[in-house]
């Protein structure tokens, strides 16, 4: 049963972003949302971390909730992949389940 | 009787309702001429980046609204080195704020103050209401 992670807190805020990392298994992929979408931007101190799950996992950001924050697209880390809307869709049918991590 | 009011930000704008309801609460007290000042620390150095464009999740733009807290003589806002750093940011990433000095012709005066965490905890101690958000 693959599973789409939504995170949708900062991981300056909230662990989420940590805590899902714990569990998640091979084949489930992350999409951030909302304050989640900061974990994304290059240069923090969790890029590293994110960059590591975009080895091991398939790693979305909602591109409307980047640009709400004044962030920039072509500022994330590598190997994150911009989605919209219509692809967050696209994401929770294509996996067996959502688990948004609150 | 003017008090000297700190408002500490500390959320991301969007994901809460806390940057909006702080900056409405920041507006009504300077309009009641109290010394304000404002800190902007942790996720709350959010609030203030440029290009903000909410177009795409149905909600308003309040970003633009910071540019006029000069014209509410609100001079001092600090902004915390350290939580820009672990962010990834400069100032040249935050909007660029203002307020006129009528003593000096109305030249526009920078309001941000770039400081430590050492330098705002001096300046948080010398404040006689600090209201957090």
């Amino acid at each position: 049963m693959s599973t789409l992670h939504t995170i949708n807190k900062s991981p300056f805020d909230r662990n989420s972003f940590g805590s899902c990392m714990r569990v998640i298994s091979d084949g489930d992929a992350i999409l951030f949302i909302e304050d989640g979408v900061y974990a994304a931007t290059s240069g923090t101190t969790f890029s590293d971390a994110v960059k590591a799950a975009t080895d091991s996992h398939t790693v979305f950001v909602l591109g409307p909730d980047l640009s709400a924050r004044g962030m920039k697209e072509d500022g994330i880390v590598e190997g994150v992949n911009v989605v919209d809307y219509d692809g967050f869709v696209d994401l929770v049918t294509e996996y067996d389940k959502t688990n948004s991590w609150l | 009787m003017a008090k000297k009011f700190m408002f500490v930000n500390r959320r991301a704008p969007y994901g809460t309702v806390y940057a909006l309801e702080s900056l409405e609460v920041v507006l009504i007290s300077a309009a009641f001429e109290q010394e304000v000042a404002l800190v902007f620390m942790d996720d709350g150095v959010y609030e203030l980046t440029k290009g903000q464009k909410t177009d795409g999740i149905g909600m308003k733009n309040f970003s633009p609204t910071y540019s006029a807290l000069g014209d509410y003589e609100i001079k001092n806002i600090y902004i915390e080195k350290e939580s820009l750093e672990e962010r990834g940011l400069t100032l040249d990433d935050l909007q660029h704020l203002v307020w006129e000095d009528e003593d000096d012709d109305w030249a526009e005066k920078d309001s941000i103050h770039l400081v430590s965490s050492k330098e705002l905890a001096a300046v948080m101690a010398d404040q006689e209401v600090v209201l957090s958000f």
